[in-house]
Protein backbone atom coordinates (compact mmCIF):
# COMPACT_ATOMS: atom_id res chain seq x y z
CA UNK A 1 0.00 0.00 0.00
CA UNK A 2 2.85 1.85 0.20
CA UNK A 3 1.59 3.74 -3.20
CA UNK A 4 -0.49 5.58 -1.61
CA UNK A 5 1.69 7.75 -0.22
CA UNK A 6 2.39 10.28 -3.23
CA UNK A 7 5.92 10.04 -2.80
CA UNK A 8 7.70 12.18 -5.71
CA UNK A 9 10.39 10.18 -5.92
CA UNK A 10 11.24 7.00 -7.96
CA UNK A 11 9.96 4.54 -5.41
CA UNK A 12 11.83 5.72 -2.06
CA UNK A 13 9.18 3.15 -0.54
CA UNK A 14 10.78 0.25 -2.46
CA UNK A 15 13.79 0.81 -0.51
CA UNK A 16 12.13 0.13 2.83
CA UNK A 17 10.97 -3.06 2.09
CA UNK A 18 8.53 -4.83 3.66
CA UNK A 19 9.08 -6.35 7.32
CA UNK A 20 12.29 -4.60 7.42
CA UNK A 21 12.18 -2.77 11.09
CA UNK A 22 16.40 -2.47 11.36
CA UNK A 23 16.56 0.57 9.30
CA UNK A 24 14.20 3.57 8.34
CA UNK A 25 14.87 5.47 5.16
CA UNK A 26 15.62 9.37 6.12
CA UNK A 27 13.15 10.66 3.89
CA UNK A 28 10.50 9.63 6.27
CA UNK A 29 11.93 12.99 8.14
CA UNK A 30 11.75 15.29 5.39
CA UNK A 31 8.66 14.82 3.56
CA UNK A 32 5.48 16.87 3.90
CA UNK A 33 3.03 14.28 2.48
CA UNK A 34 4.59 11.69 5.04
CA UNK A 35 3.49 14.41 7.88
CA UNK A 36 0.20 14.63 6.05
CA UNK A 37 -0.11 10.96 5.89
CA UNK A 38 1.13 10.73 9.26
CA UNK A 39 -2.20 12.82 10.92
CA UNK A 40 -4.55 10.78 9.01
CA UNK A 41 -3.44 7.85 9.50
CA UNK A 42 -1.65 7.36 12.88
CA UNK A 43 -3.10 10.78 15.08
CA UNK A 44 -6.31 10.15 13.67
CA UNK A 45 -6.29 6.66 12.86
CA UNK A 46 -6.82 3.68 15.39
CA UNK A 47 -4.38 4.82 18.43
CA UNK A 48 -5.52 6.14 21.70
CA UNK A 49 -3.94 9.92 21.50
CA UNK A 50 -2.64 10.95 25.20
CA UNK A 51 -4.65 14.34 25.78
CA UNK A 52 -4.41 15.24 29.31
CA UNK A 53 -4.45 14.15 33.20
CA UNK A 54 -7.42 13.96 34.75
CA UNK A 55 -5.99 15.96 37.15
CA UNK A 56 -5.71 18.67 35.26
CA UNK A 57 -9.70 19.28 34.81
CA UNK A 58 -10.53 17.67 38.44
CA UNK A 59 -13.85 19.64 38.52
CA UNK A 60 -17.43 19.80 36.54
CA UNK A 61 -17.19 22.32 33.79
CA UNK A 62 -13.14 22.70 33.82
CA UNK A 63 -11.37 22.36 30.21
CA UNK A 64 -8.14 22.13 28.85
CA UNK A 65 -7.04 22.71 25.49
CA UNK A 66 -4.21 19.98 23.93
CA UNK A 67 -3.81 18.46 20.65
CA UNK A 68 -4.34 14.69 18.54
CA UNK A 69 -0.74 15.27 16.47
CA UNK A 70 -1.83 18.62 14.68
CA UNK A 71 -5.16 18.56 15.54
CA UNK A 72 -6.31 21.13 18.22
CA UNK A 73 -8.65 19.39 20.82
CA UNK A 74 -10.88 20.50 24.01
CA UNK A 75 -10.88 17.60 27.01
CA UNK A 76 -13.35 19.24 29.47
CA UNK A 77 -15.24 16.91 32.00
CA UNK A 78 -18.71 17.86 32.12
CA UNK A 79 -21.33 18.20 34.66
CA UNK A 80 -22.07 14.38 34.87
CA UNK A 81 -18.25 14.40 36.17
CA UNK A 82 -17.62 12.44 32.43
CA UNK A 83 -15.16 13.57 30.67
CA UNK A 84 -15.22 14.63 26.99
CA UNK A 85 -13.15 15.34 23.83
CA UNK A 86 -13.47 17.16 20.91
CA UNK A 87 -11.96 19.07 18.01
CA UNK A 88 -11.26 22.81 18.69
CA UNK A 89 -13.07 23.76 15.47
CA UNK A 90 -16.10 25.23 15.37
CA UNK A 91 -18.73 23.97 12.73
CA UNK A 92 -19.13 26.82 10.99
CA UNK A 93 -16.19 29.02 9.52
CA UNK A 94 -13.87 26.39 11.45
CA UNK A 95 -12.38 29.01 14.09
CA UNK A 96 -10.60 27.75 16.99
CA UNK A 97 -13.59 27.32 19.85
CA UNK A 98 -11.65 27.74 23.05
CA UNK A 99 -8.39 29.85 23.08
CA UNK A 100 -7.27 29.58 26.37
CA UNK A 101 -5.27 26.26 27.56
CA UNK A 102 -7.29 26.04 30.61
CA UNK A 103 -10.23 27.41 32.54
CA UNK A 104 -13.63 26.60 33.69
CA UNK A 105 -16.90 27.23 31.63
CA UNK A 106 -20.67 25.45 31.33
CA UNK A 107 -20.20 26.08 27.92
CA UNK A 108 -17.85 27.28 25.00
CA UNK A 109 -18.41 30.40 22.61
CA UNK A 110 -17.03 30.62 19.02
CA UNK A 111 -15.58 34.48 19.25
CA UNK A 112 -16.00 34.92 15.59
CA UNK A 113 -20.12 34.46 15.68
CA UNK A 114 -21.20 33.39 18.95
CA UNK A 115 -21.76 29.87 18.00
CA UNK A 116 -22.17 28.24 21.10
CA UNK A 117 -21.29 24.42 22.59
CA UNK A 118 -21.49 22.54 25.65
CA UNK A 119 -19.25 20.72 27.33
CA UNK A 120 -19.45 17.45 25.17
CA UNK A 121 -18.99 19.89 21.90
CA UNK A 122 -22.60 19.84 20.76
CA UNK A 123 -23.49 23.00 19.15
CA UNK A 124 -26.08 24.15 21.36
CA UNK A 125 -26.86 28.02 20.08
CA UNK A 126 -26.54 29.99 16.68
CA UNK A 127 -26.76 33.62 16.76
CA UNK A 128 -29.30 35.12 14.94
CA UNK A 129 -30.68 31.42 13.86
CA UNK A 130 -33.89 32.91 12.89
CA UNK A 131 -32.96 35.64 11.62
CA UNK A 132 -33.60 39.63 13.34
CA UNK A 133 -37.32 41.06 13.10
CA UNK A 134 -38.50 38.19 10.45
CA UNK A 135 -35.06 38.73 8.24
CA UNK A 136 -32.19 36.51 7.50
CA UNK A 137 -31.30 33.68 9.72
CA UNK A 138 -30.67 29.58 8.66
CA UNK A 139 -32.80 28.10 6.51
CA UNK A 140 -35.53 26.09 7.54
CA UNK A 141 -33.63 22.97 7.18
CA UNK A 142 -31.22 24.26 9.23
CA UNK A 143 -30.35 21.42 11.96
CA UNK A 144 -28.14 22.52 14.71
CA UNK A 145 -27.71 18.53 15.71
CA UNK A 146 -26.16 17.86 12.09
CA UNK A 147 -23.56 20.07 13.01
CA UNK A 148 -20.19 20.17 15.61
CA UNK A 149 -16.80 19.93 15.85
CA UNK A 150 -15.63 16.04 15.59
CA UNK A 151 -15.83 14.47 18.54
CA UNK A 152 -13.12 11.88 19.81
CA UNK A 153 -13.33 8.82 22.07
CA UNK A 154 -12.54 9.20 25.57
CA UNK A 155 -11.00 6.16 27.83
CA UNK A 156 -8.81 7.12 31.61
CA UNK A 157 -6.18 4.75 32.18
CA UNK A 158 -4.12 5.43 35.74
CA UNK A 159 -5.25 9.27 35.66
CA UNK A 160 -4.19 9.28 31.72
CA UNK A 161 -7.16 10.92 29.72
CA UNK A 162 -6.50 9.34 25.77
CA UNK A 163 -8.27 10.02 22.95
CA UNK A 164 -8.92 8.27 19.85
CA UNK A 165 -10.64 9.58 16.53
CA UNK A 166 -11.15 5.91 15.12
CA UNK A 167 -14.22 3.96 15.84
CA UNK A 168 -12.44 0.62 15.50
CA UNK A 169 -9.27 1.33 18.35
CA UNK A 170 -9.09 -1.81 20.75
CA UNK A 171 -10.11 -0.92 23.94
CA UNK A 172 -6.79 0.72 26.09
CA UNK A 173 -6.01 -2.02 27.98
CA UNK A 174 -5.36 -4.24 24.86
CA UNK A 175 -3.94 -1.46 23.08
CA UNK A 176 -1.24 -0.73 25.64
CA UNK A 177 -0.61 -4.50 26.63
CA UNK A 178 -0.22 -6.32 29.61
CA UNK A 179 3.06 -5.57 30.60
CA UNK A 180 2.84 -1.79 29.58
CA UNK A 181 -0.05 -1.82 31.47
CA UNK A 182 1.89 -2.97 34.74
CA UNK A 183 4.54 -0.78 34.24
CA UNK A 184 2.17 2.40 34.02
CA UNK A 185 0.28 0.91 36.99
CA UNK A 186 3.48 0.55 39.15
CA UNK A 187 3.75 4.37 38.90
CA UNK A 188 0.74 5.63 38.48
CA UNK A 189 -2.11 3.36 39.78
CA UNK A 190 -4.04 4.20 43.12
CA UNK A 191 -2.10 7.23 43.81
CA UNK A 192 -3.82 11.07 43.25
CA UNK A 193 -1.19 12.82 41.52
CA UNK A 194 -0.29 16.77 41.50
CA UNK A 195 1.26 18.87 39.09
CA UNK A 196 3.88 20.64 40.07
CA UNK A 197 5.40 22.12 36.63
CA UNK A 198 4.65 22.03 33.45
CA UNK A 199 7.30 23.43 29.88
CA UNK A 200 7.29 22.88 26.50
CA UNK A 201 10.51 22.44 24.71
CA UNK A 202 10.96 23.18 20.88
CA UNK A 203 12.87 20.41 19.25
CA UNK A 204 14.76 21.26 15.70
CA UNK A 205 13.20 17.98 14.80
CA UNK A 206 11.37 15.41 12.73
CA UNK A 207 8.88 13.89 15.90
CA UNK A 208 9.97 10.45 14.99
CA UNK A 209 13.09 11.31 15.94
CA UNK A 210 12.11 11.65 19.41
CA UNK A 211 9.70 9.19 19.21
CA UNK A 212 13.38 6.56 18.44
CA UNK A 213 15.29 8.79 21.06
CA UNK A 214 13.33 7.94 23.96
CA UNK A 215 12.99 4.18 23.12
CA UNK A 216 16.70 3.92 22.71
CA UNK A 217 18.39 2.65 25.47
CA UNK A 218 21.94 2.64 23.77
CA UNK A 219 22.44 6.43 23.88
CA UNK A 220 21.92 6.79 27.50
CA UNK A 221 25.19 6.27 28.97
CA UNK A 222 26.78 7.36 26.37
CA UNK A 223 25.15 10.85 24.83
CA UNK A 224 24.24 11.44 28.96
CA UNK A 225 27.15 11.31 30.23
CA UNK A 226 26.55 13.01 33.59
CA UNK A 227 26.91 10.34 35.61
CA UNK A 228 30.13 9.01 34.64
CA UNK A 229 31.89 11.98 34.00
CA UNK A 230 31.81 12.91 38.03
CA UNK A 231 32.07 9.24 38.88
CA UNK A 232 29.28 9.06 40.36
CA UNK A 233 28.50 5.52 40.90
CA UNK A 234 24.74 4.33 40.94
CA UNK A 235 23.56 0.85 42.22
CA UNK A 236 22.03 -0.02 38.49
CA UNK A 237 23.83 -2.51 36.58
CA UNK A 238 21.11 -4.44 35.77
CA UNK A 239 18.19 -3.36 33.21
CA UNK A 240 15.67 -4.56 30.71
CA UNK A 241 13.66 -3.48 28.21
CA UNK A 242 9.65 -4.66 27.07
CA UNK A 243 8.19 -4.08 24.34
CA UNK A 244 4.49 -4.85 23.71
CA UNK A 245 3.65 -7.56 21.08
CA UNK A 246 3.05 -4.62 17.85
CA UNK A 247 5.80 -2.53 18.58
CA UNK A 248 4.50 0.57 19.42
CA UNK A 249 4.53 0.85 23.53
CA UNK A 250 8.13 0.02 25.03
CA UNK A 251 8.79 0.03 28.92
CA UNK A 252 12.89 0.25 29.89
CA UNK A 253 14.02 -0.23 33.32
CA UNK A 254 17.07 0.30 35.36
CA UNK A 255 17.21 -2.07 38.44
CA UNK A 256 19.06 -1.28 41.65
CA UNK A 257 21.41 -4.42 43.16
CA UNK A 258 19.73 -3.94 46.09
CA UNK A 259 16.22 -4.94 46.02
CA UNK A 260 15.41 -4.35 49.69
CA UNK A 261 16.64 -2.58 52.41
CA UNK A 262 16.09 0.32 54.62
CA UNK A 263 15.24 3.79 52.53
CA UNK A 264 18.19 5.99 54.08
CA UNK A 265 20.88 3.05 53.56
CA UNK A 266 19.58 2.98 49.97
CA UNK A 267 20.09 6.62 49.51
CA UNK A 268 23.34 6.62 50.68
CA UNK A 269 24.52 4.02 48.97
CA UNK A 270 23.07 4.93 45.68
CA UNK A 271 25.31 7.96 45.44
CA UNK A 272 28.77 7.97 45.29
CA UNK A 273 30.91 10.80 43.60
CA UNK A 274 34.51 9.92 43.49
CA UNK A 275 36.24 10.58 40.35
CA UNK A 276 39.19 12.54 41.84
CA UNK A 277 38.95 16.11 40.98
CA UNK A 278 35.77 16.10 39.45
CA UNK A 279 33.41 16.37 41.99
CA UNK A 280 29.65 17.10 43.20
CA UNK A 281 29.65 19.80 45.29
CA UNK A 282 25.92 19.07 46.50
CA UNK A 283 24.94 15.51 46.56
CA UNK A 284 21.88 16.36 47.70
CA UNK A 285 20.46 16.93 44.84
CA UNK A 286 21.05 13.19 43.81
CA UNK A 287 19.51 11.72 46.91
CA UNK A 288 16.30 9.50 46.49
CA UNK A 289 13.90 6.90 47.85
CA UNK A 290 12.91 3.92 46.57
CA UNK A 291 9.85 4.77 46.30
CA UNK A 292 8.12 1.86 44.30
CA UNK A 293 9.88 -0.47 47.09
CA UNK A 294 10.89 -2.69 43.92
CA UNK A 295 14.31 -1.16 43.55
CA UNK A 296 13.44 0.08 39.51
CA UNK A 297 15.33 3.40 39.68
CA UNK A 298 14.33 4.45 36.51
CA UNK A 299 11.90 3.97 34.15
CA UNK A 300 10.74 5.10 30.39
CA UNK A 301 7.73 3.68 28.89
CA UNK A 302 6.45 5.21 25.80
CA UNK A 303 2.67 4.56 24.32
CA UNK A 304 2.21 4.59 20.77
CA UNK A 305 2.66 7.68 18.84
CA UNK A 306 3.58 10.14 21.73
CA UNK A 307 3.45 9.57 24.89
CA UNK A 308 6.46 9.39 27.80
CA UNK A 309 5.85 8.37 31.19
CA UNK A 310 9.17 8.68 33.11
CA UNK A 311 10.27 7.79 36.38
CA UNK A 312 14.05 8.78 37.24
CA UNK A 313 14.55 8.10 41.07
CA UNK A 314 11.62 10.47 42.31
CA UNK A 315 11.60 12.80 39.76
CA UNK A 316 8.10 11.62 37.88
CA UNK A 317 6.91 13.49 34.42
CA UNK A 318 4.88 12.26 31.68
CA UNK A 319 5.91 13.81 28.07
CA UNK A 320 3.61 14.71 24.93
CA UNK A 321 5.13 14.44 21.55
CA UNK A 322 3.42 16.73 18.81
CA UNK A 323 4.44 17.45 15.56
CA UNK A 324 4.58 20.88 14.50
CA UNK A 325 6.23 20.27 11.26
CA UNK A 326 8.40 17.99 8.88
CA UNK A 327 11.50 19.66 11.42
CA UNK A 328 9.89 20.85 14.16
CA UNK A 329 8.36 19.02 17.34
CA UNK A 330 6.73 20.11 20.98
CA UNK A 331 7.77 18.27 23.62
CA UNK A 332 5.09 18.99 26.65
CA UNK A 333 6.77 18.49 29.86
CA UNK A 334 4.36 17.95 32.86
CA UNK A 335 6.47 17.34 36.41
CA UNK A 336 4.32 15.69 38.61
CA UNK A 337 3.94 14.74 42.73
CA UNK A 338 1.45 13.28 44.47
CA UNK A 339 -0.92 13.83 46.74
CA UNK A 340 0.52 12.32 49.41
CA UNK A 341 4.04 13.71 49.47
CA UNK A 342 5.62 14.82 52.42
CA UNK A 343 7.15 18.30 52.56
CA UNK A 344 10.54 16.23 51.95
CA UNK A 345 9.52 13.93 49.22
CA UNK A 346 8.13 16.66 47.49
CA UNK A 347 11.61 18.95 47.64
CA UNK A 348 13.14 15.60 46.75
CA UNK A 349 11.62 15.67 43.54
CA UNK A 350 12.30 19.07 42.85
CA UNK A 351 15.73 18.68 43.27
CA UNK A 352 15.99 15.78 41.27
CA UNK A 353 13.98 17.77 38.37
CA UNK A 354 17.23 18.97 37.69
CA UNK A 355 18.25 15.86 35.98
CA UNK A 356 15.57 16.45 33.30
CA UNK A 357 13.48 19.14 31.07
CA UNK A 358 15.43 21.43 28.81
CA UNK A 359 17.69 22.29 30.92
CA UNK A 360 17.88 18.70 32.98
CA UNK A 361 21.56 17.42 33.47
CA UNK A 362 20.73 14.02 32.10
CA UNK A 363 18.55 15.01 29.25
CA UNK A 364 19.43 18.21 27.86
CA UNK A 365 21.66 16.30 24.86
CA UNK A 366 17.87 15.09 23.56
CA UNK A 367 17.05 18.43 22.97
CA UNK A 368 19.60 18.93 20.73
CA UNK A 369 20.85 15.39 19.21
CA UNK A 370 17.69 15.00 17.49
CA UNK A 371 18.46 18.44 15.29
CA UNK A 372 22.08 16.91 14.96
CA UNK A 373 20.25 13.99 12.94
CA UNK A 374 18.06 16.40 11.04
CA UNK A 375 20.72 18.35 9.97
CA UNK A 376 23.27 15.89 9.45
CA UNK A 377 20.30 13.88 6.69
CA UNK A 378 19.63 16.65 4.90
CA UNK A 379 21.01 15.55 1.69
CA UNK A 380 20.80 11.95 2.56
CA UNK A 381 16.48 11.12 1.88
CA UNK A 382 17.38 8.16 -0.39
CA UNK A 383 20.08 6.80 2.62
CA UNK A 384 18.90 5.11 5.80
CA UNK A 385 20.04 4.47 9.62
CA UNK A 386 21.19 1.77 10.79
CA UNK A 387 19.24 -0.35 13.96
CA UNK A 388 20.96 -3.13 14.62
CA UNK A 389 21.65 -3.12 17.95
CA UNK A 390 20.60 -6.63 19.31
CA UNK A 391 19.27 -8.24 16.32
CA UNK A 392 16.78 -7.36 13.87
CA UNK A 393 13.66 -8.11 15.82
CA UNK A 394 11.61 -6.62 18.04
CA UNK A 395 11.40 -9.00 21.13
CA UNK A 396 11.44 -8.17 25.11
CA UNK A 397 14.88 -8.10 26.30
CA UNK A 398 16.75 -8.84 30.10
CA UNK A 399 19.05 -6.20 28.82
CA UNK A 400 19.31 -2.58 27.30
CA UNK A 401 22.45 -3.41 25.00
CA UNK A 402 19.67 -3.30 22.13
CA UNK A 403 17.33 -1.35 19.80
CA UNK A 404 14.94 -3.26 19.91
CA UNK A 405 11.65 -1.02 21.07
CA UNK A 406 13.07 1.02 18.56
CA UNK A 407 12.49 -1.76 15.99
CA UNK A 408 9.20 -1.96 17.64
CA UNK A 409 8.36 1.66 16.98
CA UNK A 410 8.82 1.13 13.58
CA UNK A 411 7.09 -1.69 13.05
CA UNK A 412 4.35 -0.38 15.00
CA UNK A 413 4.56 2.51 12.27
CA UNK A 414 4.24 1.13 9.15
CA UNK A 415 1.40 -1.06 10.35
CA UNK A 416 -0.37 2.40 11.15
CA UNK A 417 1.05 3.89 8.15
CA UNK A 418 0.17 0.74 5.83
CA UNK A 419 3.62 1.27 4.47
CA UNK B 1 21.87 51.74 47.14
CA UNK B 2 19.99 51.82 43.24
CA UNK B 3 23.43 52.15 41.54
CA UNK B 4 24.62 49.65 43.38
CA UNK B 5 21.90 47.13 42.48
CA UNK B 6 22.36 48.46 38.36
CA UNK B 7 26.09 47.50 39.25
CA UNK B 8 25.19 43.31 40.45
CA UNK B 9 22.75 43.14 37.34
CA UNK B 10 25.65 44.16 35.19
CA UNK B 11 28.21 42.40 36.50
CA UNK B 12 25.86 39.04 36.36
CA UNK B 13 25.15 39.31 32.93
CA UNK B 14 28.66 40.26 31.91
CA UNK B 15 29.86 37.09 34.04
CA UNK B 16 27.60 34.63 31.56
CA UNK B 17 27.96 36.94 28.54
CA UNK B 18 31.77 36.87 28.57
CA UNK B 19 31.45 33.21 29.38
CA UNK B 20 32.88 33.57 32.93
CA UNK B 21 30.33 31.05 34.14
CA UNK B 22 32.71 29.84 36.96
CA UNK B 23 32.22 33.56 38.35
CA UNK B 24 28.10 33.01 38.30
CA UNK B 25 27.59 31.32 41.18
CA UNK B 26 29.53 34.14 43.53
CA UNK B 27 26.61 36.32 42.47
CA UNK B 28 24.75 33.94 45.19
CA UNK B 29 24.13 33.76 49.01
CA UNK B 30 25.77 30.56 50.12
CA UNK B 31 21.91 29.30 50.99
CA UNK B 32 19.69 30.75 48.20
CA UNK B 33 17.51 29.56 45.91
CA UNK B 34 17.83 30.19 41.82
CA UNK B 35 15.14 28.60 39.90
CA UNK B 36 14.06 29.07 36.55
CA UNK B 37 10.18 28.90 35.74
CA UNK B 38 7.71 30.44 33.64
CA UNK B 39 4.75 33.00 33.98
CA UNK B 40 2.21 30.15 33.20
CA UNK B 41 3.66 28.19 36.43
CA UNK B 42 4.50 30.79 38.75
CA UNK B 43 1.22 32.46 38.54
CA UNK B 44 -0.69 28.98 39.28
CA UNK B 45 2.18 28.85 42.44
CA UNK B 46 3.56 25.69 40.91
CA UNK B 47 6.81 25.10 42.22
CA UNK B 48 8.82 23.31 39.79
CA UNK B 49 11.30 24.72 38.05
CA UNK B 50 13.83 24.37 34.52
CA UNK B 51 16.67 24.66 37.22
CA UNK B 52 15.88 24.41 40.71
CA UNK B 53 19.49 25.25 42.98
CA UNK B 54 18.95 25.64 46.73
CA UNK B 55 22.54 26.37 47.31
CA UNK B 56 25.51 28.01 45.84
CA UNK B 57 27.03 24.51 45.63
CA UNK B 58 24.37 23.64 43.51
CA UNK B 59 25.10 26.75 40.70
CA UNK B 60 28.72 25.49 40.51
CA UNK B 61 27.97 22.04 40.26
CA UNK B 62 25.72 23.24 37.52
CA UNK B 63 28.67 25.08 36.05
CA UNK B 64 30.94 22.13 36.11
CA UNK B 65 28.71 20.20 34.59
CA UNK B 66 28.31 22.51 31.81
CA UNK B 67 31.86 22.50 31.07
CA UNK B 68 32.70 18.94 31.86
CA UNK B 69 29.63 16.87 30.89
CA UNK B 70 27.14 18.11 29.01
CA UNK B 71 26.99 18.21 25.38
CA UNK B 72 25.45 21.47 23.92
CA UNK B 73 26.66 22.94 20.66
CA UNK B 74 28.87 26.34 20.59
CA UNK B 75 26.50 29.39 21.87
CA UNK B 76 26.50 32.69 23.90
CA UNK B 77 24.15 34.96 25.16
CA UNK B 78 23.69 38.47 25.32
CA UNK B 79 21.58 39.92 28.35
CA UNK B 80 19.89 43.27 28.06
CA UNK B 81 18.79 43.59 31.80
CA UNK B 82 16.32 46.68 32.36
CA UNK B 83 16.51 49.09 35.11
CA UNK B 84 15.14 47.22 38.57
CA UNK B 85 12.25 48.02 39.81
CA UNK B 86 12.56 48.37 44.02
CA UNK B 87 9.93 46.67 45.75
CA UNK B 88 10.98 46.48 49.07
CA UNK B 89 13.91 48.06 51.39
CA UNK B 90 14.29 47.24 54.56
CA UNK B 91 16.18 48.96 57.26
CA UNK B 92 19.05 46.09 57.01
CA UNK B 93 19.77 46.26 53.60
CA UNK B 94 17.48 43.92 52.44
CA UNK B 95 15.77 44.55 48.97
CA UNK B 96 12.97 42.98 47.26
CA UNK B 97 13.56 44.23 43.46
CA UNK B 98 11.83 43.14 39.67
CA UNK B 99 13.76 43.45 36.66
CA UNK B 100 13.10 42.88 32.82
CA UNK B 101 15.39 41.24 30.59
CA UNK B 102 16.01 40.26 27.44
CA UNK B 103 18.37 37.25 26.53
CA UNK B 104 19.23 36.91 22.92
CA UNK B 105 21.39 33.56 22.01
CA UNK B 106 24.17 33.29 19.34
CA UNK B 107 24.14 29.68 17.61
CA UNK B 108 27.20 28.35 16.39
CA UNK B 109 26.15 29.23 12.69
CA UNK B 110 26.01 32.60 13.68
CA UNK B 111 22.40 33.34 13.84
CA UNK B 112 20.78 35.66 16.65
CA UNK B 113 17.41 35.43 18.13
CA UNK B 114 15.60 36.58 20.98
CA UNK B 115 16.03 32.90 23.21
CA UNK B 116 13.76 34.22 26.76
CA UNK B 117 12.12 37.40 27.68
CA UNK B 118 11.31 37.78 31.63
CA UNK B 119 11.74 39.36 35.01
CA UNK B 120 14.30 38.59 37.35
CA UNK B 121 12.73 38.60 41.11
CA UNK B 122 14.93 39.14 43.46
CA UNK B 123 15.89 38.99 47.40
CA UNK B 124 18.80 40.76 47.86
CA UNK B 125 21.08 41.08 50.87
CA UNK B 126 24.05 42.67 52.01
CA UNK B 127 26.73 39.47 52.34
CA UNK B 128 30.22 40.27 53.42
CA UNK B 129 31.78 42.58 51.03
CA UNK B 130 28.81 42.89 48.84
CA UNK B 131 25.10 42.42 47.79
CA UNK B 132 24.32 38.62 47.10
CA UNK B 133 20.69 37.34 45.74
CA UNK B 134 19.22 35.20 48.42
CA UNK B 135 16.64 34.71 46.07
CA UNK B 136 16.64 34.76 41.88
CA UNK B 137 13.32 33.42 40.57
CA UNK B 138 13.57 33.84 36.84
CA UNK B 139 10.76 33.93 35.44
CA UNK B 140 10.33 33.49 31.75
CA UNK B 141 7.60 34.98 29.73
CA UNK B 142 7.19 32.45 27.38
CA UNK B 143 6.22 28.97 28.30
CA UNK B 144 8.42 27.72 25.80
CA UNK B 145 12.28 26.56 25.23
CA UNK B 146 13.77 26.39 22.40
CA UNK B 147 15.90 23.24 21.99
CA UNK B 148 17.44 23.26 25.53
CA UNK B 149 18.58 25.54 27.96
CA UNK B 150 21.82 25.04 28.59
CA UNK B 151 23.64 28.37 30.05
CA UNK B 152 22.28 30.00 32.75
CA UNK B 153 20.23 32.93 32.48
Amino acid sequence: MAATIDTGLAGPAAAWPVGVYDKAPYWLFQREDVLRAEQERIFQGRVWNYLVLEAEIPRPGDFKTTFAGSMPVVVTRDQDGEIYAFENRCAHRGALIVLDDYGNAAEHTCVYHAWRYDCQGRLRGVAFEHGVRGKGGMPAGFCREEHGPRKLRVTVFCGLVFGSLHDEVAPIEEYLGEEVCERLERVLAGRPVEVIGHFTQTLPNNWKLYAENVRDTYHASLLHTFFTTFGITRLTQEGGVLVSEDGGNHASASYSRVLEGEESAYASQAIRSDNGELRIADLSMLESTDEFGDGIVLQILSVFPGFVLQQIHNCIAVRQILPTAVDSTDLNWVYLGFADDTPERRRMRLKQSNLVGPAGFVSMEDGAVGGFVQRGIAAAGELSSVIELGGHDTQSQDHRVTESSIRGFWRAYRTHMSL
Amino acid sequence: MHNRLIQLNADYAAAIDDDRLEDWPGFFAADCLYRVTTRANYRRGLPAGLIYADSRDMLADRVLSLRKANVYEMQSYRHLVGVPRVLRADPQGGLKAATSFLVMRIDRQGGTDVFATGQYLDEIGADGDGLRFKVRDVVCDSSRIDTLLALPL
